[in-house]
């Protein structure tokens, strides 16, 4: 399995796409959905990394991932609706009330 | 009965506890005071059958110890919740239970319509309670309960008219006085104990106890030491020079509570302490001696001042200090049974003269209120003829009077002239003390003048309360006269349980009853005595009765002073104190003790506070704890920029701190 290295390098990508998405992006569902890509990233390690061991473990793990983003969704998406009926934006720069 | 004992200050505890937590809802005046004296009442009625079957027992055998209940017991350490009765503390609670009975029936009366009657009652029965403590005590500590008891009742009383800041102040000053006499009392107490425990390994605080082991002490040195602490404790309890300037201002409280605490029994305290520990006590006659002048000096002090004060309880508290001083120049001759005597004898007087003073004003009181007047119904220069008023009062106040003065025949000539004649005879300090007795004679003079100054400024002349209200003037009402009654007669026949010797024999040899009662109290101490002793000088019969003689004469010639200057010619007080206007102002202000206190202890101290509070609270304390606080606060102003409250932020700083662990796992 000479070809693991592509692999990580692609999820390497798209992780890292995901962390500047993350950091520079404005837009809630647009982090959101960034940081669905890094999770499909770490996703796409498991199992090129699961194939590559010839360990089941891996694979199991990438279900689980799966179920924590579906729920994430759901919370996630949730909270925004509920934000944007406040303040009618899902803008993170206006998410500040915590602040003093 | 004797294994009852318990119940004597049991009874007003309940009183006490009744009164104290349901008196407020009970609100109906009679059945408070109903339970406040049917509880002292009971402990009376006790007492009393514990005397009858003491005085049925032979002499060796009048000593019982009552365990109530094992209190503290440590190492060595042992002192148990237990009472003993032996002669002397059968005559205190006697004392305590019969005058507080009959101040308990007249306070129903003088008390009527008070705000917190209840209160009243309820502080009156813990304090009686208290007092029965410390009397009936069978060691120090359980003294000690009853000694700080009536001191914090006596706080209470004497602020019963709080609202008053008189009163506040007058309570507050008798409490630290207090407190620094029971500071003495506790030094006293440590001493002794570790002494004898570490000494003779007799670690005890039982009185029985130390009264086996007093031979062990030596005289002087340590038991000097010891004995003048226990003094520095009896001189706050019982007012005796330095530490009295509380008792006078302790007038502030209801009249009743000056008879019943600050005449007839808490003041006596120091004197029963002495008594108590008088096999200690002859071992020291360094500080017998002490006792001996601090009492004399007491007597005349407050004898002087008393010729001067215009208020009529106030001439009485003086008095009060004067008498005691009396009683401690008993003590501090060795002759315990005289004070002790005098102690019974003045209680009954000096509660009478208290109690009437309190009907007096009572009547004043209504008198004035009924006019809408203001004048000040306790100064004697408001009032005059009162005999006529109020008959049953005056003939009662008169007894008392004459009983204080040292009329013979009344029961203060028998017990005051034995003070003076043992002050005189007694060979503990010597042969003769001529100085003792003389200052003792003119502080008895001092006491027939101002005490007949009093009577006659209140009872005769012209009536000087104005004439619009004169006709209010009553009698009080039987609740109030019957106390007055029965202490009066007791002020005339209460001497004679102890004639002094040389009458008893001119009468067919009737003995000396008190003084074989208390014998075996004070066999111990007698023994030392006279172990110590000077040489004996004895002195003869002719010697005794010319000297009582003097003593008569010397009463009689006070009584006459007071009556030319303040019936026959009522002008002459007025041209001596112009003549003499630096004495009479000096005497007046009390000879300016008060300010001189203010000067030297309450200033300082409340300069030191000041400066404490200024000074180092607020500088120092106050500083170091702000000090921290700021500086957390300018750091915490700094790191506050961090807590931005935007997501990215903080997602920024997660993903940098990744970044930067991770950096340092791949290139280490």
């Amino acid at each position: 399995m000479e070809n693991l290295n592509s692999y990580l390098i692609v999820s390497a990508v798209l992780f890292s796409i995901g962390t500047i998405g993350v950091l520079t992006r404005k837009n809630a569902i647009v982090i959101f959905m960034c940081i669905e890509l890094m999770l499909n990233a770490v996703n796409l390690t498991f199992v090129a990394l699961s194939r590559h061991l010839g360990n089941l473990d891996g694979q199991v793990f990438v279900f689980f991932v799966m179920t924590v983003a579906a729920a994430e969704a759901a919370v996630g998406l949730a909270l925004m609706i509920a934000f944007y009926n406040n303040k009618e934006s899902i803008d993170v720069e206006d998410m500040n009330i915590m602040k003093l | 009965m004797f294994d009852k004992v318990w119940l004597i200050p049991f009874f007003p505890l309940i009183g006490f506890l009744i009164n104290g937590f349901f008196g407020k809802k009970i609100k109906n005046e009679a059945v408070i005071g109903a339970i406040g004296t049917l509880a002292i009442f009971s402990s009376f009625v006790v007492s009393t059958l514990i005397l009858l079957q003491m005085i049925g027992l032979p002499a060796e055998q009048r000593v019982f110890e009552k365990v109530v209940f094992p209190w503290i017991h440590s190492g060595n350490f042992k002192a148990d919740m237990a009472f003993l009765l032996d002669p002397l503390s059968c005559i205190m609670i006697m004392v305590v239970t019969g005058v507080g009975s009959l101040i308990h029936l007249y306070s129903i009366g003088y008390m009527h319509g008070e705000e917190g009657f209840y209160r009243f009652f309820a502080y009156l029965n813990l304090f009686c309670m208290s007092m029965l403590l410390l009397v009936l005590g069978s060691n120090m500590l359980v003294m000690f309960i009853g000694w700080e008891g009536v001191g914090l009742c006596s706080y209470l009383l004497i602020g019963y008219y709080f609202h008053k800041k008189s009163a506040g102040d007058a309570a507050k000053k008798a409490f630290v006085m207090n407190r620094v006499g029971d500071f003495g009392f506790l030094i006293g107490l440590f001493t002794l104990y570790w002494w004898l425990g570490s000494n003779h390994n007799v670690w005890t605080i039982n009185f029985t106890e130390l009264k086996a082991a007093s031979q062990l002490l030596p005289y002087g040195g340590v038991v000097t030491f010891a004995t003048l602490c226990f003094f520095v404790g009896a001189t706050g309890k019982s007012a005796q020079l330095p530490l009295y300037t509380w008792l006078p201002d302790a007038m502030e409280g209801p009249t009743p509570v000056s008879a019943l605490i600050h005449a007839a029994t808490m003041v006596t305290a120091g004197v029963y302490m002495i008594g108590r520990m008088s096999f200690v006590f002859v071992k020291a006659p360094e500080t017998m001696l002490v006792v001996a002048v601090v009492g004399a000096l007491t007597a005349i002090f407050a004898a002087t001042i008393g010729t001067a004060q215009n208020d009529i309880k106030r001439v009485l508290a003086y008095s009060t200090v004067s008498q005691l001083g009396f009683m401690f120049l008993a003590m501090g001759v060795g002759a315990f049974t005289a004070g002790i005597f005098h102690l019974m004898t003045h209680a009954f007087f000096k509660a009478c003269l208290f109690l009437g003073s309190g009907s007096v004003i009572h009547a004043m009181h209504h008198a004035l209120h009924h006019g809408h007047l203001h004048d000040d119904p306790q100064d004697m220069r408001n009032m005059g003829g009162l005999k006529k008023a109020m008959p049953i009062t005056f003939i009662t106040f008169l007894v008392s009077t004459i009983a204080i003065a040292g009329i013979p025949g009344f029961s203060g000539f028998f017990s005051k002239d034995e003070i003076l004649w043992q002050a005189f005879s007694n060979p503990y300090h010597g042969t003769t003390n001529a100085v003792l007795w003389g200052i003792g004679a003119i502080a008895a003079c001092f006491t027939a003048f101002y005490m007949f100054r009093l009577v006659f400024m209140t009872f005769y002349g012209e009536c000087r309360i104005n004439a619009k209200v004169k006709n209010h003037l009553h009698e009080s009402p039987l609740v109030i006269t019957i106390p007055l009654m029965v202490l009066g007669f007791l002020a005339v026949v209460g001497g004679y349980i102890g004639l002094p010797k040389v009458i008893g024999d001119l009468l067919g040899g009737i003995p000396n009853y008190f003084e074989h009662w208390l014998e075996p109290v004070f066999e111990q101490a007698n023994h030392y005595s006279a172990t110590y002793a000077h040489q004996g000088g004895h002195h003869s019969h002719a010697l005794e009765w010319g000297l009582m003689g003097l003593s008569v004469v010397i009463a009689v010639v006070g009584i006459t002073i007071a009556f030319t200057l303040y019936i026959k010619n009522t002008e002459l007080p007025k041209k001596f104190t112009a003549a003499f206007p630096g004495l009479h102002r000096a005497v007046y202000n009390k000879w300016y003790v008060d300010e001189l206190y203010d000067y030297v202890f309450v200033n300082p101290c409340k300069a030191f506070g000041r400066f404490l509070w200024k000074g180092f609270d607020v500088l120092v304390i106050d500083g170091i704890v702000n000090g921290v606080a700021n500086v957390v606060m300018a750091f915490s102003g700094i790191f506050r920029y961090l807590q931005s409250g935007l997501i990215y932020n903080y997602a920024f700083s997660m993903a940098f701190g990744v970044v930067v662990i991770l950096g340092y796992y791949l290139f280490k």
